[in-house]
């Protein structure tokens, strides 16, 4: 994890291959979907000029339309179409269309009258007039139009990486989850400059004199196209599978990084957000995709785990973190705590993630049963001899976790509790155990060791993927440098891991990454 | 030939033309003159279809213009429009191309005629390249003129279109226009709501109120006869200018001095009183030499002139 102390310089001159690509499928995307936008945006605008009653209704729903937050947008679009280019064409074209028609409409509505007037007295019929005096006339206003329309895709296309259509999206979004600057900064600095090089060329344009504005207006719809196609260029497609790799995944060593220089894999890849990523493989539109040992969507997608034989992804065993000084200031909280030591296998965790994540039950239903089931369950004794805060991130299975121990300190000790659930990310619940804002939260090895401690890289291999030893490390450097303990982890391992559809891999006789890389190599 | 049978249109409540009916013989100018409001600019539109009638029929040349497709009997049709509607994204050149373009005219041909057009308007070279913007007003009505006059139409409705100028340079494009030999080939319907501007250029004068004809007939017929009191009135603050350029030497042939002189070559009696006037007043002449109808000539001064003229006038008063 040095490339904290890289300079954004190093990081962009490094990965100017992919900034490169990245910037210039961003590109591609906003002139296809403004492309399209004009297409469709400029007839209607005409249309709705030349028969005013309908122009309520279009702006209406174009506004509307416009209101619909962007991700939901995306997640609209995902059943019917699908992932990748299309829906994210479809979401930025529907984002520019009503900046287009409605300044088509004015623009057309606010030539003087008289002039539109003296066209019909020469003799012009309906199309010569739209193309010579009303289209011309009302350019200006169209045109700004296109700007901010412009504007608005290049911003809006930065969301595209979360379908899998690609864009700067995919450095500034890797870059927010992997908790790296650099590549935040390398995503959207870009993609802020093109929107700024884009508006100003064509505020150009706009203020361009109606003599000039004629044959620059020739020149207008090659450039859009030209610049289009740039989004064809890098979707060559290199292999007969495709992935689906998460941003963060994309960017870690113990992610696509060392697939590519332990397994030497190669393989299409596209870059797409968790929250579709495991329906697009059930969808047979991905192959291949990165995810967690424990999800639930392993389960209700009928996925396989393939084996990781040459050990990239470091163990993530869950256990509860806590600050010293709870302990000692609730003695009995370390026993009750360890009664859930070992008990949560990677598979029980994985059906408990399926029944939040996929049979949308309440966490504590969740949590609750399974406590029956092995046990475990005691009646809450409404104790209040102080009060035990428990802190969760932001996803299904913290929530579970935070549920269960919170059932077992009321049913097993005198304590109340508190639950902070949903702290965002790794750092934040982190930094919120640490000031005394919350007394324990469950936490992984693998994260403990590469996020929290980033120890020399060396060492960190060295730990190589034993468990014990990582536990080990882990519990020391903590107890040292933070006064926090380490207690028994809970048993279930949620590593990184690639997964496939069960039949497709044995269909492929595909089990392991080695597999998958030789399957790769011969066909 | 132009026809208007028994024409009406109403917007809405308000009955802008009514039962509007008139011909305008080949070559002959018809003005159409009312105040404003009275539904000048709509009769004119019309004749090219710019709106269509609720009652009545137009015929041109003898056949009915709903009959024509309307884009093309406008590009037939010469018009200036009230507000001028030049096309602000083209040059001037441009401007005036515009109908010869679609008629499909070759570049040459679109060159020569618009070279041609713009010598007889008076209107510099060099503003060929221009936008109407960077035109004067006077200017712009010119290159409208020239726009509806390059295909040379037989047919020219011009609505008020020196209505934007100021009063000298109106007067100065009104002599400029009148002295145009084409013009005088065409059948023209011009509006206008100046009085004097409709006598300067009329053959004949249709008078308007309130979307209704009140009389149709020469400036003199309107000025002599007129038949009711608003056909009066509406003359009566210029008549004695007006009578000036309706009335000519020969209407008062008979109270001019009788000395009869034998030397012809000389000014023709067709020159109104107005024009005598002037010549008299400019020339610093005292005394103009005219020739009447029977080949007689007579030598008139400014008081002479005057005085014959009162006595025309006396008599046509008593008739
Ligand atoms: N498009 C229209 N819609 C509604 N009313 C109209 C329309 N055009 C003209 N009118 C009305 O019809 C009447 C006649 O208008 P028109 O333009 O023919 O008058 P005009 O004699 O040309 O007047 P001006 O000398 O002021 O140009 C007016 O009362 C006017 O308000
Ligand atoms: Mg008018």
């Amino acid at each position: 994890m040095n490339e904290q102390q890289q300079t954004l310089w190093q990081f962009m001159a490094g990965q100017s291959d992919k900034l490169l690509s990245q910037t210039l499928q961003h590109v591609g995307l906003t002139f296809i979907s403004l492309l399209f936008a004009i297409a469709i945006g400029l007839p209607l605008g005409i249309l709705i000029a030349r028969k005013r009653k309908l122009s309520g209704t279009v702006l209406g729903i174009a506004g509307v339309l416009q209101t619909v937050p962007s991700i939901a947008l995306l997640g609209f679009m995902i059943p019917v179409l699908g992932i990748g280019a299309k829906p994210a064409i479809v979401a930025l074209l529907i984002y520019a269309l009503l900046p287009i028609i409605r300044n088509t409409y004015t623009g057309i509505i606010g030539i003087d009258l008289h002039v539109k007037e003296a066209a019909r007295a020469m003799g012009m019929s309906k199309s010569q007039i739209l193309l010579k005096v009303e289209l011309p006339l009302a350019m200006p206003v169209i045109l700004a139009g296109i700007r901010t329309a412009t504007v608005i895709n290049v911003g809006v296309a930065t969301l595209a990486s979360f379908i899998a259509a690609g864009g700067l999206g995919e450095f500034i979004f890797g870059g927010i989850s992997l908790n790296n600057t650099n590549m935040i900064l390398a995503g959207a600095i870009p993609a802020a400059l093109l929107a700024i090089i884009l508006d100003a060329l064509l505020s150009l344009i706009q203020k361009m004199n109606f003599k000039k504005l004629r044959k620059a207006l020739y020149v207008f719809p090659v450039v859009i196209l030209v610049l289009g196609a740039f989004y064809a260029l890098p979707t060559a497609y290199g292999s007969t599978l495709t992935a689906g790799f998460t941003p963060e995944f994309m960017g870690r060593q113990d992610g696509d990084l060392g697939l590519k220089s332990t397994y030497g894999l190669k393989i299409h890849t596209i870059v797409i957000s968790d929250a579709v990523m495991y329906k697009a493989a059930f969808a047979k539109e991905l192959d291949v995709i990165s995810g967690y040992s424990t999800d639930g969507r392993l389960k209700a997608f009928d996925l396989k785990i393939l084996d990781d034989d040459k050990h990239i992804f470091p163990p993530y065993y869950a256990a509860p973190i806590v600050r010293e000084e709870a302990l000692k200031k609730f003695p009995e909280l370390e026993k009750t705590l360890d009664l859930l030591a070992g008990k949560i296998t990677d598979s029980i965790m994985t059906d408990l993630n399926y029944k939040t994540d996929y049979l949308h039950q309440q966490p504590e239903r969740v949590a609750k049963d399974f406590l029956i089931s092995n046990g475990l369950y005691k009646v809450a004794k409404n104790g209040h001899n102080g009060t035990v805060r428990i802190g969760s991130k932001i996803f299904g299975e913290q929530y579970i976790l935070a549920e269960i121990y919170s059932m077992l300190i009321k049913g097993n000790t005198d304590y109340d509790v508190a639950t902070k659930t949903g702290l965002g990310g790794t750092k934040i619940c982190f930094d919120a155990l640490t000031n005394d804002q919350i007394d324990f939260y469950p936490e992984y090895t693998g994260t403990g060791l590469l996020v929290l401690l980033q120890p020399d890289p060396k060492i960190a291999k060295e730990m190589g993927h034993d468990k014990e030893k990582t536990y080990a490390y882990v519990s020391r450097e903590f107890e040292k440098n933070f006064k926090i303990k380490w207690l028994k982890p809970i048993g279930f391992n949620n590593a990184y891991a690639l997964m496939m559809r069960k039949k497709q891999s044995k269909e492929l006789n595909v089990n392991s990454i080695s597999d998958l890389k030789n399957y790769l190599d011969k066909n | 030939m132009i026809e208007l049978k028994g024409i009406s249109k109403k917007f809405g409540d308000t009955q802008a033309v009514n039962q509007v009916s008139f011909k305008v013989a080949e070559k002959e100018t018809l003005v159409l003159l009312g105040t404003s409001g009275c539904g000048k600019t709509t009769t004119l539109k019309m004749i090219n279809r710019l709106i269509e009638p609720d009652a009545g029929r137009v015929m041109i040349n003898g056949e009915a213009i709903t009959n024509q497709d309307p884009d093309m009997l406008r590009k037939g049709i010469g018009y200036v429009m009230q507000n001028i509607g030049l096309f602000p994204h083209y040059t001037i050149a441009e401007n005036i191309a515009l109908v010869p373009k679609l008629l499909k005219w070759d570049k040459e041909k679109i060159k020569n005629r618009t070279q041609e057009l713009i010598q007889k308007l008076h209107l510099p070279e060099s503003t060929l390249t221009m936008i109407p913007h960077e035109l004067s007003g006077g200017q712009q009505q010119r290159v409208g003129l020239a726009r509806a006059l390059v295909t040379d139409p037989s047919v020219l409705l011009m609505d008020e279109p020196f209505g934007a100028l100021d009063n000298v340079t109106r007067a100065s494009i009104q002599k400029e226009f009148k002295a145009l030999e084409e013009l005088k080939r065409k059948t023209i319907v011009m509006v206008t709501h100046d009085v004097q501007e409709a006598f300067e250029l009329a053959d004949r004068i249709c008078l308007m109120d309130k979307g209704e004809v009140v009389q149709i007939g020469t400036p003199k017929e309107l000025l002599y006869q007129p038949v009711n009191d608003f056909a009066k009135k509406f003359l009566a603050s210029q008549r004695l200018a007006l009578e000036f350029k309706v009335v000519n030497i020969q209407d008062i042939w008979s109270y001019l001095p009788k000395e009869i002189l034998k030397d012809g070559g000389s000014k023709s009696a067709d020159l109104s009183i107005w024009e005598a006037m002037e010549l008299l007043r400019n020339n610093d002449r005292s005394e103009l030499l005219v020739t009447g109808n029977n080949k007689e000539s007579k030598l008139i001064n400014f008081e002479q002139l005057t005085k014959g003229f009162n006595q025309f006038q006396n008599g046509q008063v008593h008739e």
